[in-house]
């Protein structure tokens, strides 16, 4: 089994990919609870801003980049031929 | 095999829309039984009843003999229904029951364990599901096993599954004891026998298939048991049947009612009198042990006082009950007025704001609680990377493109519950603060003097004051309430109770089922198939498997009978050492080649033995049971959260002790190739047979 150039491209968009996700992974969850106490002064639909996060708008990220990611390395499956074809 | 994976999964879509119709077709003919006047504890019993006899039917219909089958569900579960049956899996008695209790009494702290919950899916996403799927064999230590040679990692590997997923389903049965016993009268140690022959019918005849459709059945009831009281709840509060967009205002009214309480005259009266019984118990445990004997003549004395002066039978009767129960001893004595001391002590401020974050007296307290908030989230995302029951779940799909799309279902379907939640918890908060509160004693909601006869432990409002008013620090709530309760406070019928008891047995069984499932095959697949017998049949296989299943069934029901500790704890603990023991050895075998045999194993040892040893030094039950030494917390961080010395420890460790041996050999690097890759010309073939 040899790697050719092309699988090679492929891993790499799949850990750039991977790696970018995780930073929004990050900010999203991290960086928004270390600043919760000045982000409750904002108000968002009666919500305090690090409320809302934590119990609705992170959530919504993380589905966002599971599905965005599904999509995108689908996308590069077909690209590169590594796809599995039609399953039976 | 003769059904292309086109029409089996048009064939699952009818059957479950079926199931779905017939569901709520039964939940209505019971509604109309309520009318005709079925008393309640018969309705209760018909829920219990039947739905254990449909998962009975489904794990029946879903018996097999083949290995693939009986593992794996066959490969070829859809990535839709595949998230479905993760969902259930993963929400279990404490997401359902206590997960709104949690955030009720907590607050903005309880958020924590939304986060950590879902969150960790962006993980499992990125990290391992697709790459575990490609590898396609059947267990993790089948994982651990291939990447890193021989069978010292993956006997690790059993043994880190077993423990995380043991204490868990501990946790898991305890909650089906106590849903069972609450809703039908049986006693707790029968209830949890029901229950465990729930579970049993599940996975008994079917392994993983029939635990997959079970699953998907189980996830309908769940989901639609939870939403039905938030909706009408919030319909009552804000007209709009969407509590989760509108629960904003309510939180804006829940902050104000707050300061409101916090300066209201009678408020402050009960919180007095609250410190002041504190400071009286703590100066008789700072008297003893003259205290013991003055105390014990002073009640004597009151007996007599009360009898020479003819007082009436009842104001005697109490007295007198009182000096009965007087402690025998002055340790005795000691402990019961240090309870009485922390019991008070803990009603002596005012309400905790619930939107505000990490409420602390100083600056430094709130630094410590961001830093809990913070191990919190971290262990809870790195667990739920690494728990056995989950990711084996991603077994089951028919192709890498599927795994990586049903990890995003699965997400869903859980945060369809995790983000109701919140909403649920802010608005029964509401209304406990305006309507309860406030109102006189004779005149409670009949919910309140309902769920005060069930259990004082849930509820109990008593009027310290004697100013019959209700207080809020006269309330006390048990955070199990909130769910179990929420039908009533929304002035639904019965019916709705029973379902929401359904639906809380849905998620312990489900969820009890995946853990007893991976800990059978741990022990099945791995102990026995993988290194004692390598030659045995796959009849032979699948029996050991199904005794297994049985004989660790009965020893964790046996283990949930001593009724061990916290639950919340329990379940924390599971996580952080799942997090420790195996994140890092998945995740560096998957993305770095050079990770060694022995870098592997020094990092699980190394992360789950530093998480143990912090859990076994800071947790006070651990330190009763082991009778080891307390150690101050390390920058104050609670014992829950001891993965987060654990998985970096354990990633340090992989790569240090990697570096300082032999890199892996050519066969390891091939198969690292193979899993990154969906598909390979001229591939090696890892799957399962």
């Amino acid at each position: 089994m040899q790697l050719t150039q092309n699988h090679i491209d492929y891993w790499h968009k799949n850990l750039r990919l991977t790696a970018i996700l995780l930073v929004i992974w990050f900010i999203a969850t991290f960086v928004v609870i270390w600043f919760a106490i000045p982000l409750a002064e904002i108000k968002m639909f009666g919500w305090p801003l690090s409320f809302y996060m934590a119990a609705q708008g992170s959530l919504i990220v993380y589905v966002a980049i599971i599905g965005f990611y599904a999509l995108k390395m689908r996308g590069y499956d077909n690209e590169h031929g590594v796809h599995e074809g039609e399953v039976e | 095999m003769a059904v292309s994976q086109k029409s089996f999964t048009q064939q699952l879509k009818k059957y479950y829309t079926f199931y779905t119709g017939g569901f709520v077709t039964f939940v209505v003919l019971l509604a109309i039984a309520e009318k005709m006047g079925v008393p309640n504890k018969w309705l209760g019993y018909c829920f219990l009843i039947f739905t254990i006899l449909l998962y009975a039917g489904i794990g029946i219909m879903s018996r097999t003999l083949e290995v693939a089958e009986y593992y794996v569900a066959g490969r070829r579960v859809p990535a839709l229904f595949n998230g479905m049956a993760t969902g259930a899996d993963w929400m279990s008695a404490a997401s359902f029951i206590g997960m709104a209790g949690t955030l009720y009494l907590t607050g903005f702290q309880g958020l924590s364990f939304i986060m950590g919950w879902t969150g960790g899916y962006v993980l499992v996403a990125l990290l391992l599901a697709p790459y575990l799927r490609k590898f396609g064999q059947f267990t993790i230590p089948d994982f651990l096993g291939a990447r890193y040679g021989g069978n010292i990692v993956r006997s690790m590997g059993v043994i880190a599954a077993i423990l995380c997923s043991f204490t868990y389903v501990v946790a898991q049965i305890y909650g089906v004891g106590i849903i069972t016993s609450r809703f039908t009268g049986l006693e707790f140690g029968i209830g949890v026998f029901v229950g465990l022959a729930g579970i049993l019918v599940c996975s008994f005849l079917g392994g993983m298939k029939a635990v997959t459709w079970t699953q998907v059945a189980q996830y309908i009831i769940l989901i639609v048991a939870y939403m039905i009281p938030v909706v009408w709840l919030s319909v009552k509060h804000t007209g709009i049947p969407i509590p989760q967009m509108v629960y904003g205002t309510v939180l804006e009214r829940v902050t104000e009612r707050e300061k409101v309480l916090a300066n209201d005259p009678g408020e402050k009266a009960v919180r007095q009198i609250f410190a002041d019984r504190a400071k009286a118990a703590d100066d008789k445990i700072k008297g003893l042990p003259g205290s013991y004997q003055a105390e014990k003549d002073a009640l004597s004395k009151k007996v007599e006082d009360l009898k020479t002066a003819a007082a009436s039978k009842i104001e005697v009767d109490a007295a007198e009950k009182a000096l009965k129960e007087f402690p025998a001893t002055p340790d005795a004595a000691k402990a019961k007025w240090a309870a009485e001391k922390g019991a008070a002590s803990g009603r002596t401020g005012p309400p905790q704001p619930h939107a505000t974050p990490f409420p602390g007296k100083d600056e430094a307290a709130r630094d410590t609680t961001r830093l809990n908030f913070i191990g919190v989230v971290f262990c809870m995302m790195f667990g739920t990377a690494a728990l056995p029951h989950i990711l084996m779940r991603y077994y089951t799909t028919p192709s890498v493109q599927e795994a990586r799309v049903s990890v995003f279902w699965s997400l869903f379907f859980i945060f369809l519950l995790y983000f109701t939640a919140p909403a649920l918890a802010v608005l029964a908060k509401f209304d406990v603060y305006t309507l309860v509160v406030g109102s006189k004693f004779a005149e409670l909601p009949t919910w309140v003097n309902a769920w005060q006869a069930v259990d004082k432990t849930l509820l109990n409002i008593t009027d310290i004051n004697k100013d019959g008013i209700v207080q809020l620090a006269e309330i006390v709530i048990g955070g199990d309430l909130i769910v179990l309760a929420t039908p009533e406070i929304a002035g639904l019928p019965y019916v709705i109770s029973g379902l929401v008891a359904a639906g809380g047995l849905a998620a312990a069984l489900s969820t009890a089922d995946g853990l007893l499932l991976t800990i059978a095959n741990a022990l099945s697949h791995d102990l026995y198939y993988k290194m004692i017998n390598p030659n045995a049949s796959p009849a032979v296989r699948i029996t050991v498997s199904k005794f297994l299943l049985l004989g660790v069934a009965i020893i964790a029901a046996y283990v949930t009978s001593l009724k061990p500790g916290n639950i919340l704890f329990l379940v924390g603990a599971a996580f952080s050492m799942a997090a420790s023991a195996l994140f890092p050895a998945l995740v560096l075998g998957i993305f770095w080649k050079r990770a060694s045999k022995w870098g592997a194993i020094a990092g699980i040892c190394a992360g789950l033995g530093v998480c143990l040893y912090y859990m076994v030094h800071t947790y006070p039950t651990f330190i009763q049971w082991f009778g080891t030494t307390p150690i101050q917390k390390w920058f104050g961080l609670d014992p829950i959260s001891a993965g987060m010395f654990g998985v970096p420890v354990g990633i340090v460790t992989i790569f240090v002790v990697s570096l300082l041996t032999p890199a892996p050999d050519k066969e390891v690097q091939e198969l690292v190739d193979h899993v990154r890759y969906p598909n390979l010309a001229g591939d090696i073939d890892t799957r399962g047979t």
